[in-house]
């Protein structure tokens, strides 16, 4: 009995975000699963937008066979923690300052994100977010899965 | 002439590369997003400058309201 009140506890707790350093973030970590990986700023709307559809990511795809990994590129984290008072994140998040990251993987937009397959090679690059194109962004995902 | 013509061709691909650097990465839009970044962020500012102009050139707006350029409001 004590245990189902756990799991159902476990169940209704939300999952939260977590942030970390960019230094701490290493790709290599999530071989062997699909990676969603997103690249937004607190000033940035559409990013905005793309939070509800990436916490239904989590929900819709397995645990052990995807995941979604974000990237914040505010030069304050002031602004990152404003906007994820207000814009509820499931994922984990990298802060990202001074832009390293993003320039390495060349982000030529915000948001800018990136479908990793569970080799860890990217397959798909998507400058910006849009809801009518969420369709094919799944589509892309179960591709993957 | 051939050493003429190295230093020319350096000259212009010194000046070209200036070039190669310009603009802001996407991720560093940021401080251009900031509304004190709008051209009439400030009501009143804006409400200065454009008294000031509308005196001296008798036409006004194309700063961002609609209207203007006629002399006649």
């Amino acid at each position: 009995m004590r245990m189902i009140l756990l799991l159902l506890l476990l169940a209704v707790t939300p999952l939260k975000a977590e942030i970390y350093n960019i230094n701490q973030l290493d790709l290599s970590n999530y071989q062997g699963k699909v990676v969603y990986l997103d690249f937004w700023a607190s000033w940035c709307k559409p990013c905005q937008k793309s939070f509800p559809w990436m916490n239904q990511l989590l929900v819709k795809y397995p645990a052990e066979k995807f995941t979604v990994i974000t990237v914040n590129l505010d030069a304050e984290s002031d602004a990152m923690h404003h906007f994820l008072s207000k814009v509820k994140a499931d994922f984990d998040i990298f802060h990202d300052p001074s832009g390293r990251i993003a320039e390495e993987f060349k982000v030529e937009g915000m948001p800018t994100s990136y479908l990793i397959d569970a080799s860890g090679k990217v397959v798909k690059k998507h400058i910006g977010f849009y809801t009518r194109k969420v369709d094919k962004y799944e589509r892309e995902i179960e591709e993957l899965l | 002439m051939s050493l003429k013509f190295h230093c020319l061709l350096l000259c212009t691909l010194l000046a070209a590369s200036g070039c190669s650097s310009m603009g802001v990465k996407p991720w560093e839009r940021e401080q251009l997003a900031r509304e004190d970044m709008l051209m009439d962020a400030d009501a009143l500012d804006l409400a200065f400058d454009e008294h000031i102009y509308f005196s001296k050139e008798a036409s006004s707006g194309g700063q961002g309201f609609a209207g203007g350029g006629c002399g006649c409001n």
